[in-house]
Protein backbone atom coordinates (compact mmCIF):
# COMPACT_ATOMS: atom_id res chain seq x y z
CA UNK A 1 0.00 0.00 0.00
CA UNK A 2 2.45 2.43 0.94
CA UNK A 3 5.21 1.30 -1.96
CA UNK A 4 2.10 1.89 -4.40
CA UNK A 5 1.39 5.33 -3.27
CA UNK A 6 5.28 6.31 -3.07
CA UNK A 7 5.60 4.98 -6.91
CA UNK A 8 2.36 6.70 -7.81
CA UNK A 9 4.25 9.89 -6.85
CA UNK A 10 7.27 9.03 -8.65
CA UNK A 11 5.40 8.83 -11.92
CA UNK A 12 3.28 11.39 -11.01
CA UNK A 13 6.64 13.73 -10.25
CA UNK A 14 7.64 12.59 -13.60
CA UNK A 15 4.63 13.38 -15.76
CA UNK A 16 4.20 16.52 -14.39
CA UNK A 17 8.07 17.68 -14.57
CA UNK A 18 8.72 16.47 -17.96
CA UNK A 19 5.44 18.30 -18.92
CA UNK A 20 6.60 21.52 -17.81
CA UNK A 21 10.54 20.94 -19.18
CA UNK A 22 8.42 20.55 -22.77
CA UNK A 23 7.30 23.80 -21.94
CA UNK A 24 10.26 25.64 -20.96
CA UNK A 25 13.18 23.98 -22.91
CA UNK A 26 14.52 26.23 -25.35
CA UNK A 27 16.18 23.16 -27.74
CA UNK A 28 13.15 21.73 -29.40
CA UNK A 29 14.50 18.73 -29.71
CA UNK A 30 14.58 18.36 -25.54
CA UNK A 31 11.31 19.37 -25.83
CA UNK A 32 10.53 16.43 -27.42
CA UNK A 33 12.32 14.10 -25.85
CA UNK A 34 10.76 15.36 -22.56
CA UNK A 35 7.63 14.97 -23.94
CA UNK A 36 7.96 11.68 -24.73
CA UNK A 37 8.97 11.07 -20.93
CA UNK A 38 5.37 12.56 -20.25
CA UNK A 39 4.02 10.40 -22.21
CA UNK A 40 5.25 7.63 -20.68
CA UNK A 41 4.50 9.37 -17.32
CA UNK A 42 1.02 9.46 -18.85
CA UNK A 43 0.77 5.50 -19.56
CA UNK A 44 2.24 4.72 -16.12
CA UNK A 45 -0.66 6.31 -14.71
CA UNK A 46 -2.92 4.34 -16.91
CA UNK A 47 -1.49 1.55 -15.55
CA UNK A 48 -2.56 2.78 -12.08
CA UNK A 49 -5.90 3.47 -13.35
CA UNK A 50 -6.70 -0.22 -14.42
CA UNK A 51 -6.45 1.03 -18.24
CA UNK A 52 -4.18 -1.71 -18.95
CA UNK A 53 -5.14 -1.59 -22.89
CA UNK A 54 -5.11 2.27 -23.15
CA UNK A 55 -1.48 1.72 -21.26
CA UNK A 56 -0.50 -0.06 -24.65
CA UNK A 57 -1.90 2.09 -26.69
CA UNK A 58 -0.45 5.19 -25.39
CA UNK A 59 2.97 3.33 -25.95
CA UNK A 60 2.02 2.00 -29.15
CA UNK A 61 0.73 4.79 -30.66
CA UNK A 62 2.09 8.44 -28.89
CA UNK A 63 5.79 6.93 -28.59
CA UNK A 64 6.03 4.66 -31.23
CA UNK A 65 3.84 6.49 -34.11
CA UNK A 66 3.12 10.49 -32.75
CA UNK A 67 7.28 10.74 -31.49
CA UNK A 68 9.25 9.57 -34.51
CA UNK A 69 6.88 11.73 -36.77
CA UNK A 70 7.46 14.64 -34.69
CA UNK A 71 10.86 14.03 -34.51
CA UNK A 72 11.24 13.69 -37.83
CA UNK A 73 9.31 16.82 -38.93
CA UNK A 74 11.75 18.61 -36.77
CA UNK A 75 14.76 16.70 -38.59
CA UNK A 76 13.00 17.70 -41.58
CA UNK A 77 12.40 21.59 -40.89
CA UNK A 78 14.63 24.10 -39.46
CA UNK A 79 18.21 23.87 -37.75
CA UNK A 80 17.18 23.04 -34.11
CA UNK A 81 19.63 25.61 -32.66
CA UNK A 82 19.12 28.94 -33.43
CA UNK A 83 15.77 29.14 -32.69
CA UNK A 84 13.98 32.50 -30.84
CA UNK A 85 11.51 30.03 -29.08
CA UNK A 86 9.42 32.34 -27.15
CA UNK A 87 7.08 34.88 -27.81
CA UNK A 88 8.58 37.12 -25.55
CA UNK A 89 5.93 39.84 -24.90
CA UNK A 90 3.23 37.03 -24.49
CA UNK A 91 5.21 35.45 -21.70
CA UNK A 92 3.92 37.34 -19.06
CA UNK A 93 -0.04 37.59 -20.01
CA UNK A 94 0.62 33.53 -20.34
CA UNK A 95 2.21 33.19 -16.94
CA UNK A 96 -0.79 34.58 -15.56
CA UNK A 97 -2.82 32.95 -17.91
CA UNK A 98 -1.28 29.81 -16.51
CA UNK A 99 -2.03 30.24 -12.94
CA UNK A 100 -5.48 31.42 -13.17
CA UNK A 101 -6.19 28.53 -14.80
CA UNK A 102 -4.96 26.33 -12.95
CA UNK A 103 -6.49 28.06 -10.23
CA UNK A 104 -9.63 27.61 -10.91
CA UNK A 105 -9.27 24.18 -11.78
CA UNK A 106 -7.65 23.24 -8.48
CA UNK A 107 -10.33 24.90 -6.50
CA UNK A 108 -12.92 23.33 -8.60
CA UNK A 109 -11.05 19.83 -8.37
CA UNK A 110 -10.56 20.35 -4.49
CA UNK A 111 -13.78 21.39 -3.25
CA UNK A 112 -16.45 19.64 -5.53
CA UNK A 113 -17.50 16.93 -3.40
CA UNK A 114 -17.45 14.10 -5.97
CA UNK A 115 -20.76 12.32 -5.50
CA UNK A 116 -21.17 8.71 -6.21
CA UNK A 117 -17.42 8.22 -6.41
CA UNK A 118 -16.10 4.63 -5.69
CA UNK A 119 -13.38 5.68 -3.36
CA UNK A 120 -11.17 2.46 -3.24
CA UNK A 121 -12.58 0.45 -6.66
CA UNK A 122 -11.81 -2.90 -6.89
CA UNK A 123 -8.72 -4.10 -9.06
CA UNK A 124 -10.68 -5.35 -12.30
CA UNK A 125 -9.15 -8.03 -15.05
CA UNK A 126 -7.82 -7.05 -18.29
CA UNK A 127 -9.93 -4.32 -20.19
CA UNK A 128 -8.82 -5.10 -23.66
CA UNK A 129 -12.52 -7.76 -24.17
CA UNK A 130 -14.74 -5.45 -22.15
CA UNK A 131 -13.42 -2.53 -24.43
CA UNK A 132 -13.42 -4.89 -28.11
CA UNK A 133 -17.47 -5.69 -27.22
CA UNK A 134 -17.89 -2.31 -26.33
CA UNK A 135 -16.61 -1.00 -29.12
CA UNK A 136 -18.75 -3.48 -31.55
CA UNK A 137 -22.00 -2.92 -29.88
CA UNK A 138 -22.68 0.43 -28.27
CA UNK A 139 -19.88 2.43 -29.84
CA UNK A 140 -20.23 1.34 -33.00
CA UNK A 141 -21.01 3.88 -35.12
CA UNK A 142 -18.45 6.71 -33.42
CA UNK A 143 -16.00 3.68 -34.23
CA UNK A 144 -16.63 3.27 -37.99
CA UNK A 145 -16.85 7.37 -38.16
CA UNK A 146 -13.14 7.15 -36.11
CA UNK A 147 -11.92 4.40 -38.96
CA UNK A 148 -13.36 6.92 -41.27
CA UNK A 149 -11.39 10.11 -39.84
CA UNK A 150 -8.29 8.05 -40.05
CA UNK A 151 -8.90 7.41 -43.59
CA UNK A 152 -9.41 10.55 -44.50
CA UNK A 153 -6.31 12.13 -42.33
CA UNK A 154 -3.69 10.30 -44.07
CA UNK A 155 -4.84 10.68 -47.78
CA UNK A 156 -4.87 14.37 -46.19
CA UNK A 157 -1.47 14.06 -45.43
CA UNK A 158 -0.57 12.71 -48.65
CA UNK A 159 -2.24 15.23 -50.38
CA UNK A 160 -0.88 17.86 -48.60
CA UNK A 161 2.98 16.89 -48.88
CA UNK A 162 3.15 15.52 -52.36
CA UNK A 163 1.15 18.54 -54.04
CA UNK A 164 4.27 19.80 -55.65
CA UNK A 165 5.36 16.40 -56.94
CA UNK A 166 2.53 15.73 -58.68
CA UNK A 167 2.37 19.68 -60.78
CA UNK A 168 6.01 18.84 -61.66
CA UNK A 169 5.44 15.32 -62.19
CA UNK A 170 2.55 15.96 -64.64
CA UNK A 171 4.51 19.09 -66.60
CA UNK A 172 7.33 16.63 -67.13
CA UNK A 173 5.11 14.26 -68.70
CA UNK A 174 2.98 16.74 -70.80
CA UNK A 175 6.71 18.54 -72.12
CA UNK B 1 -5.01 5.58 -1.02
CA UNK B 2 -4.64 7.17 -4.42
CA UNK B 3 -7.73 9.62 -4.61
CA UNK B 4 -9.81 11.18 -7.73
CA UNK B 5 -8.59 14.31 -6.97
CA UNK B 6 -4.78 13.61 -7.59
CA UNK B 7 -5.57 12.41 -10.99
CA UNK B 8 -7.90 15.23 -11.58
CA UNK B 9 -5.05 17.84 -10.72
CA UNK B 10 -2.47 16.18 -13.03
CA UNK B 11 -4.60 16.35 -15.45
CA UNK B 12 -5.04 19.91 -15.02
CA UNK B 13 -1.08 20.41 -14.61
CA UNK B 14 -0.96 19.12 -18.06
CA UNK B 15 -3.78 21.01 -19.31
CA UNK B 16 -2.31 24.46 -17.94
CA UNK B 17 1.33 23.00 -19.55
CA UNK B 18 -0.31 22.43 -22.84
CA UNK B 19 -2.18 25.92 -23.07
CA UNK B 20 1.19 27.94 -21.82
CA UNK B 21 3.38 26.00 -24.66
CA UNK B 22 0.41 26.85 -27.06
CA UNK B 23 0.50 30.68 -26.33
CA UNK B 24 3.90 31.46 -26.40
CA UNK B 25 6.01 29.00 -28.44
CA UNK B 26 6.84 30.31 -31.65
CA UNK B 27 8.10 27.19 -33.78
CA UNK B 28 4.90 25.55 -34.88
CA UNK B 29 5.82 22.38 -33.68
CA UNK B 30 6.26 23.25 -30.56
CA UNK B 31 3.04 24.75 -30.52
CA UNK B 32 1.90 20.76 -31.40
CA UNK B 33 3.52 19.86 -28.03
CA UNK B 34 1.17 21.58 -26.39
CA UNK B 35 -1.52 20.65 -28.11
CA UNK B 36 -0.85 16.96 -27.82
CA UNK B 37 0.00 18.04 -23.98
CA UNK B 38 -3.92 19.09 -23.78
CA UNK B 39 -5.24 15.89 -25.05
CA UNK B 40 -3.33 13.85 -22.77
CA UNK B 41 -4.40 15.79 -19.72
CA UNK B 42 -8.04 15.04 -21.32
CA UNK B 43 -7.88 11.41 -22.18
CA UNK B 44 -6.16 11.04 -18.74
CA UNK B 45 -9.36 12.52 -16.78
CA UNK B 46 -11.81 10.62 -18.71
CA UNK B 47 -9.85 7.31 -17.68
CA UNK B 48 -9.55 8.78 -14.19
CA UNK B 49 -13.31 9.10 -13.99
CA UNK B 50 -13.94 6.32 -16.03
CA UNK B 51 -12.25 4.44 -12.96
CA UNK B 52 -13.40 6.23 -9.78
CA UNK B 53 -17.48 6.16 -11.06
CA UNK B 54 -19.23 2.85 -11.71
CA UNK B 55 -17.72 -0.70 -13.26
CA UNK B 56 -18.29 1.13 -16.98
CA UNK B 57 -15.65 1.28 -19.48
CA UNK B 58 -17.49 3.83 -21.27
CA UNK B 59 -14.66 6.55 -20.15
CA UNK B 60 -11.83 4.32 -21.55
CA UNK B 61 -13.55 4.12 -24.64
CA UNK B 62 -13.42 7.78 -25.02
CA UNK B 63 -9.83 7.76 -24.17
CA UNK B 64 -8.82 5.40 -26.96
CA UNK B 65 -11.17 8.18 -29.19
CA UNK B 66 -9.58 10.65 -27.54
CA UNK B 67 -6.11 8.98 -28.50
CA UNK B 68 -6.87 8.19 -32.49
CA UNK B 69 -8.07 11.72 -32.81
CA UNK B 70 -4.73 13.00 -31.75
CA UNK B 71 -2.69 11.09 -33.90
CA UNK B 72 -4.68 11.83 -36.85
CA UNK B 73 -5.08 15.41 -36.20
CA UNK B 74 -1.30 15.29 -35.27
CA UNK B 75 -0.25 13.79 -38.36
CA UNK B 76 -2.75 16.08 -40.52
CA UNK B 77 -0.92 19.45 -38.53
CA UNK B 78 2.77 17.56 -39.19
CA UNK B 79 1.84 17.49 -42.86
CA UNK B 80 0.72 20.94 -42.85
CA UNK B 81 4.15 22.42 -41.48
CA UNK B 82 6.46 20.50 -43.80
CA UNK B 83 4.23 21.81 -46.63
CA UNK B 84 4.45 25.73 -45.32
CA UNK B 85 7.77 24.76 -44.70
CA UNK B 86 8.88 23.68 -48.26
CA UNK B 87 6.73 26.49 -49.44
CA UNK B 88 8.10 29.38 -47.16
CA UNK B 89 11.54 27.89 -45.91
CA UNK B 90 10.05 28.39 -41.88
CA UNK B 91 7.99 27.29 -39.41
CA UNK B 92 7.89 30.58 -36.94
CA UNK B 93 4.15 30.78 -36.21
CA UNK B 94 4.97 34.41 -36.20
CA UNK B 95 6.60 34.22 -39.83
CA UNK B 96 3.42 32.36 -41.20
CA UNK B 97 1.21 36.11 -41.82
CA UNK B 98 0.29 35.17 -45.49
CA UNK B 99 -2.68 33.58 -46.66
CA UNK B 100 -1.52 33.13 -50.53
CA UNK B 101 1.89 32.28 -50.42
Amino acid sequence: MELKEIIFLLIAGITVLSGWLVVSLKNIIHSAFSLLVSFFGVSGLFVYLHADFLAATQILIYIGGVMILILFSIMLSEKVYNLSIFHRSKFFPALLILGGILLILGRVILETSWKGQVLDPAPSGPTTGTLGVLLLNEYLLPFEVISVMLLASLIGAVVLIRKEVFGSEREDTSS
Amino acid sequence: MISLQSYLIIGALLFAFGLFAIVTRKNAISVLFGFELVMNAAGLNFAAFSHYSDKTLDGQIFTLFIIALAAAESVVILALIISVYQKMNTVQVSDISKLKG
